[in-house]
């Protein structure tokens, strides 16, 4: 059979996204019309550099949410007929076009490139988000109290960030590690921060209204443990969370990366916050340490905090490709993006637009982040 | 100032302490060892037979006890045996080294100065179009890691213009060896410096003194010259010196990428290989590169900035 | 007659944002004549220095001269080309602003920065322009001229650092010298030199002025001519005594009658608060835009068209923008003034006790410092407050004030010495250990407005808390009921509850922080420079709303501040301190009156008073406060002290004074002798 042309390439790939363009008009427009109400969210959509990334950004989540429905084919099936073949090439058994051709193993790459978003965003910004409670729950007493404990604490981040990544990555992420408990032990003490986090969260504040705060911190107990039992020992009694112990070596590895990072910022935060007059009122009223930190220094942080949320996500999905790149780690069929550019990327010479879609896909999503970040960055500084 | 030297000497030592320590637990993990031991002797050798091959070789005694052992040799200058290229480590890192040296040089030499330049462009006029756009330019390079770039760029300039060279011989610096891995690993750099550098001067450009300057009737450029520069460089100089780990990380992707034989590329065979020694040595090579940097980094920014230096 | 220097006609200046055109500066003209000092006189956001850097066409990228002329010597300065305003830039015209620390470059050298300007201008070489500027560093009376050429900026202190911008400013001779607040950010003893200093070079040198001030007193000791603006305009211009005496607009007379002269009283001469606030710019009334605030406003008269400037019957030389200014009695007895029953103190609720509170500043965390040294910020400091007294706490930077508020609230605990409330020893423990009962009775309103509430909770919601922690109300409903109350108490609408700290004014901001303050019916209420920050059409209000407070709650007060005169209004009893040591104390009467510790007597000299009748007696402070982490020995203002040589035996550089008791209840540190201090005169007298 003819293979596609270029524009008919282009009209097929379009058109598969068609759940992503709906979603996308409907949140963009519908907040482009309610901006006003919408606070630093809102404002972004009048910086044009932070609605290219937002969109950008949605743009992959969505595509991360619809995976089954944007995908031609099965990401691990393999088809002799469209191996390593250029863009556009009919896969005879089912007579369906291969949009971007096929890999070395003959697995459609839009497909793989498709159902690679979903492990990239479920992964980032849930490490993320994790090494954020980490950071979070020691850099405020670190910034608040200082003292030794905070030079410890700061020596110890300084010293997990002088140690380069990929050294790091190729100790943490090994098999010879992943057969020990390290991992376990690893996500075990990460996995502890949420709960304490948001324990200490309400009982620092609600602990006048008993009634309430046991409400509270029944809930954060009840899902912290299912979580953590899921997660770490892979114990779930209802079988719903569960994860690869590759999948936790990985995960454990990118927040012990990145916690020192949030650490440091939130440190230098809390000690600039500190010296305000409402954190001398909140102390003179008789205010606990952990209210003064979570309650009245946290939320006044949070504007630079997003700000650097966005580039962390951006570059742990760098940090994801990396460990792809270098075959650290993920199963070999694995279709995230790093695995495919160091699958595909010997195979140049033969067809060079084997490896285009996935690198132009993880550059495009780092991209969006850094300038929606940028464009945050830009808006929060307007007030 | 002494004392101040005295001091950084002395974290430095207890990190380079602490982290060695760390990388020689992390690598003498009872699956590697039992993966040397299985490599060393027949790969069908029974569990009792690699107990008493580790037992035979040391590597049954305590932790603590072996890494001063270690320590020791390493401080003599003996850092042991590669069993992956059957030399001592000694034979290999230095020239491997000294590749990756050469490699690192044109980086900086192309990277810092470029990246200044940016950055000050783009900062001394805050908001105008030569900001915005050296702005995005510099998002977008530090969005595209190397394994992103280095690829891309093989596709642009050797598979289809065929212009430069997809992989890069070792120790042969000429234009089209060289021009991609520099290249790749300057622009990822090179977007970060410069954003550090425009906040900086944007920053400064916007202080009182600039102002005072300005009304003292100076002209723009020896604003920018005079008074600026050595305020706004102060900022992107402690960053441009923590760019050595990036780099690290940066040469061990590039090198496996276009298969450049120099100390990444050793490391990368010595992690992918159990390769105990070689992997330790290399370690230590990155951490020391690491610390020492660092080190310069407080002194020269000690240098620039008069307000810490009296104190 | 003489050429005016600078002479400014209907000027405009505006910025352009997203939200479009915000007009700034409107319709503003002004003259200044050779020698002449013109003061510009306004509150935050008026427009006074956007009117200098208009001057100086240094209005950043947004801000845009739309209308107008401003001829500097005959040349029109609004359409002249950057290489021909570089030229008259720091030749012909300087500036001198607010933060001296900020004006000059942390990274070269004093000498250097100074050198730059004859180099430039006039192209002499490095070694002229070197002595040139050495002997500019001693015009501006800075000891050691050549060791203050090789020092950093960083390295000198705040006075220091504003001389060196002066001098900077004087070293091409130029023709008109713009300065914006130039002592705002200096302490007060420190200001009098640096105004001494600039009266003085200006008749040295014959060099023009445009002092820019929110400060009366200020404009009145350095000005000959004063412009007051309000929201964008000038509204009234005239010489000072013109001005000062024979006010023509509403609002300048609002002004004079809402800071504390010495005519006024808390209980005879309340101070009388402008109503409402300053219009923001977008948002300014149709004709005169005083009108909404104004009590003689004429609905179909007021709020017509713009207004211009126009000359008041029988006033030749004083113009002012007020329509109405011919029909109104200028010298009415003003609406609203009344008088306030004295208040009875009661008990003792404060006692301090020789407090003594020394901070430890260590070098390296990790391995300790080798080189721990002490800040002794409060050395002996003795005071008590009955109850419903207002006791004030005067001094500079690094008296030691603040530090005593922070043992009195247990933030921190003191190093020896007693603190009691009531009969509860305070001192020794830390806020985390004491009950809620203390912990409600001592509270503190904080210094700046824009800092005290945090910015991520509603105001209801900050105030409910305190109450809360308090132990005010069993549930949520009652204290949320408490907290209308208390807003009902402050002035402010119920509304408020949901609003956040960024949608209030810097006044409702403070007064939340009352409300705050005052949550848990405290005993003593710690005010910390409560309005300093504060502009001054609103500083009366949230005076008046505190003593008002105090009144009816019978609260002990101590009243933090370094301003004489509202402490002189306020206050029922003086604690004078000087670098950690109460030096004197007494009654207000007794402290304004002779004899005086030599530091409060220069310290009455210091304040600017916006009073033509009022004489005062001129002394300049030497020198810099020391550093409280290396006291002098001996008497604490042994260093600065001008009548040090009275005393002849050198006991003032070797011991420290008594405390000697001169009448029931006045306390002097000094060892001078009795008949030099009884032969004191007094600071400030009235001209008869």
């Amino acid at each position: 059979m003819e293979p596609l042309g270029f524009f008919e390439i282009w009209a097929g790939v379009i058109g598969r996204f068609w759940p992503v363009w709906l979603c996308l008009a409907i949140i963009m427009g519908g907040s482009a019309v309610f901006k006003r109400k919408l606070n630093l969210y809102g404002r972004l959509y009048e910086s044009p550099v932070g609605m290219i990334g937002l969109g950008i950004v949605l743009f992959w989540i969505l595509t991360a949410i619809f995976p089954d429905v944007i995908a031609t084919f099965d990401p691990l099936e393999q088809f002799g007929s469209i191996k390593r073949k250029p863009p556009g090439t009919i896969e005879t058994s089912t007579g369906i076009a291969s949009y971007f051709g096929g890999d070395n193993l003959g697995r459609d790459l839009f497909s793989r490139m498709v159902h690679g978003a979903t492990f990239v965003l479920t992964v980032a910004p849930a490490a993320t988000l994790v090494a954020y409670m980490v950071g979070i729950t020691l850099g405020l007493p670190a910034g608040y109290f200082g003292g030794r404990a905070d030079a410890i604490l700061t020596f110890i981040a300084n010293l997990v960030l002088a140690f380069p990544v990929i050294l790091l990555f190729y100790l943490l992420v090994a098999p010879g590690v992943r057969e020990t408990v390290i991992p376990n032990l690893m996500s075990g003490v990460f996995f502890a921060f949420p709960i304490l986090f948001f324990g200490t969260l309400f009982y620092s504040r609600y602990a006048t209204r008993p009634k309430l705060l046991a409400v509270q911190l029944g809930v954060t107990i009840v899902i912290g443990a299912w979580l953590y039992a899921g997660l770490v020992f892979d114990a779930d009694p209802f079988g719903v969370v569960s994860l690869d112990p590759n999948e936790l070596n990985i995960f454990a590895a990118v927040v012990f990366a990145s916690s020192p990072g949030v650490f440091r910022i939130v440190r230098g935060l809390t000690m600039d916050i500190k010296t305000r007059d409402y954190v001398a009122a909140a102390q003179t009223r008789g205010e606990r340490p952990w209210y003064i930190m979570l309650w009245e220094i946290l939320p006044n942080a949070r504007g630079p905090l997003i700000v650097d949320a966005c580039l962390r996500i951006g570059y742990t999905t760098i940090l994801l490709g990396t460990l792809g790149f270098f075959g650290l780690g993920l199963a070999p069929e694995s279709p995230d993006w790093g695995s495919m550019i160091n699958q595909t990327r010997g195979y140049i010479r033969i067809m060079p637009t084997i490896v285009l879609p996935q690198t132009i896909a993880l550059a495009m999503l780092v991209l969006g982040l850094n300038l929606l970040a940028d464009g945050l960055r830009e808006q929060s500084l307007k007030d | 100032m002494l004392a101040f030297l005295a001091r950084r000497l002395v974290v430095m030592l207890a990190t380079m302490l602490a982290l060695t320590f760390v990388v020689f637990s992390l690598i003498n993990l009872e699956p590697n060892l039992r993966k040397l031991a299985l490599e060393q002797n027949n790969t069908r050798m029974t569990d009792e037979a690699v107990d008493s091959w580790l037992e035979k070789n040391g590597y049954r005694r305590a932790l603590i006890v072996r890494y001063g052992e270690w320590l020791g040799n390493t401080v003599t200058g003996d850092l042991g045996y590669s069993t992956r290229f059957r030399k001592p480590v000694v034979d290999i890192l230095p020239e491997r080294l000294g590749y990756t040296g050469i490699l690192a040089f044109w980086v900086m030499i192309t990277m810092v100065p470029s990246a200044l330049i940016v950055g000050v462009l783009a900062g001394m006029r805050e908001g105008s179009k030569t900001d915005r756009s050296l702005s995005i330019l510099s998002i977008a390079t530090t969005a595209t890691p190397e394994y992103v770039s280095g690829i891309i760029f093989t596709v642009i300039f050797a598979s289809w213009l065929g212009l430069l060279k997809g992989v890069a011989k070792a120790g042969d610096a000429n234009f089209i060896n060289f021009t991609l891995p520099v290249m790749t690993m300057s622009l990822y750099g090179m977007g970060y410096i410069a954003r550090m550098t425009r906040a900086s001067m944007a920053e400064v450009m916007t202080s009182q003194y600039i102002r005072t300057a300005r009304l003292k009737g100076l002209s723009f450029r020896a604003i920018v010259v005079k008074h600026a520069l050595r305020n706004a460089l102060i900022a992107p100089f402690t960053v441009i010196m923590l760019q050595f780990p990036w780099l690290l990380t940066g040469v061990v992707i590039v090198e496996k990428l276009f298969n450049y034989k120099g100390f990444g590329w050793v490391l990368v065979e010595a992690a992918d290989n159990n390769d105990i020694e070689l992997l330790l040595a290399c370690s230590i090579v990155s951490v020391a590169v690491v610390i020492v940097t660092q080190l310069i980094s407080d002194i020269g920014y000690a240098y620039l900035n008069p307000r810490i230096r009296v104190k | 007659m003489a050429e005016p220097i600078l002479e400014i006609n209907n000027l405009s200046i505006s910025f352009f944002t997203r939200a479009g055109e915000i007009p700034a500066v409107m319709d503003f003209s002004c003259k200044v004549m050779p020698g002449q000092a013109m003061g510009l006189v306004g509150e935050s956001g008026c427009g006074k220095s956007t009117v200098a850097l208009g001057i100086m066409r240094d209005l950043g990228t947004n801000g845009r001269i739309v209308g107008g002329t401003i001829r500097f010597r005959g040349e029109d300065l609004t359409n002249m080309s950057e290489a021909g305003l570089r030229k008259i830039r720091g030749s012909a015209i300087s500036m001198v602003y607010q933060e001296p620390m900020a004006s000059l470059n942390p990274a070269m050298k004093v000498g250097k920065q100074l050198m730059e300007v004859p180099i430039i201008h006039e192209g002499i070489a490095a070694a002229a322009a070197r002595a040139r500027a050495l002997d500019m560093l001693g015009d501006v009376r800075l000891p050691d001229p050549a060791r203050i050429m090789d020092a950093y900026p960083h390295q000198l202190s705040g006075g220091q650092q504003q001389r060196i911008v002066i001098a900077m400013a004087l070293l091409t001779n130029p023709a008109l010298l713009l300065m914006d607040e130039p002592t705002t950010a200096l302490d007060v003893t420190v200001e009098a030199g640096i105004v001494d200093l600039v009266k003085n070079l200006g008749e040295k040198f014959g060099t023009s002025m445009l002092f820019i001030s929110h400060n009366l007193g200020l404009i009145l000791e350095t000005c000959d001519r004063i412009t007051v603006m309000y929201s964008g305009e000038a509204v009234e211009t005239g010489t000072i005594k013109a001005i000062f005496d024979d006010m023509r607009h509403p609002y300048t007379q609002g002004l004079f009658r809402s800071i504390p002269l010495p005519s006024a009283d808390k209980t005879a001469h309340p101070l009388i608060a402008i109503p409402g606030q300053l219009p923001l710019p977008h948002e300014r009334p149709p004709g005169c835009n005083f009108g909404p605030r104004c009590a003689h406003f004429e609905a179909g008269k007021c709020d017509q068209r713009k207004l211009a400037m126009r000359e008041p019957k029988g006033l030749a030389g004083h113009e002012t923008r007020c329509i109405r200014t011919d029909e109104i009695d200028w010298n009415a007895p003003v609406a609203g003034d009344h008088t306030n029953e004295p208040i009875e103190h009661g008990g003792t609720v404060l006692r301090v006790k020789k407090l003594k509170k020394y901070y430890r500043v260590a070098a390296n965390e990790i391995f300790g410092g080798t080189e721990a040294r002490s800040v002794k910020a409060n050395e002996e400091v003795s005071l008590e407050a009955r109850e419903a007294e207002t006791v004030a706490i005067v001094g500079e930077s690094g008296c030691g004030k603040s530090t005593l508020a922070r043992v009195l609230l247990g933030l921190e605990t003191r190093t020896e010495g007693e603190v009691f409330l009531g009969d509860k020893e305070i001192g020794a423990v830390e806020i985390a250990d004491r009950d809620t009962e203390t912990v409600s009775s001592i509270q503190m309103v904080f210094q700046n407005p824009f800092d005290t509430l945090n910015p991520s909770h509603t105001v209801g919601a900050q105030i409910v808390r305190s109450l809360e922690k308090f132990g005010v109300g069993t549930s949520q409903a009652a204290r949320r009921e408490r907290m209308l109350e208390l807003l009902d108490l402050v002035k402010l609408p119920r509304e408020f509850e949901r609003r956040m700290p960024r949608q209030l004014s810097g006044g409702q901001k403070q007064r939340i922080g009352i409300a705050r303050a005052f949550a848990g019916s405290p005993k003593l209420v710690v005010a910390d420079e409560p309005v300093s920050a504060l502009d001054v059409s609103v500083q009366a209000a949230v005076t008046e709303l505190l003593v008002d407070i105090q009144r009816s709650s019978r609260t002990t007060m101590l009243f933090i501040s370094h301003d004489l005169s509202i402490v002189r209004y306020l206050s029922d009893r003086i604690v004078v301190m000087y670098l950690g040591h109460v030096v004197e104390q007494g009654t207000t009467d007794q402290v304004f009156a002779p004899p005086y510790h030599p530091y409060t007597e220069a310290l009455l000299s210091a304040v600017p008073i916006a009073d033509t009748s009022v004489v005062k007696k001129h002394i300049v402070l030497e020198g810099d406060i020391p550093s409280a982490m290396n006291p002098p020995p001996g008497c604490p203002f042994q260093t600065r002290c001008p009548r040090k040589h009275l005393v002849t035996d050198g006991r003032c550089e070797s011991e420290m004074p008594p405390m000697r008791k001169i009448a029931d209840g006045h306390i002097i540190k000094c060892h001078l002798s009795d008949e030099h201090l009884e032969s004191m005169e007094p600071v400030i007298s009235l001209a008869s």
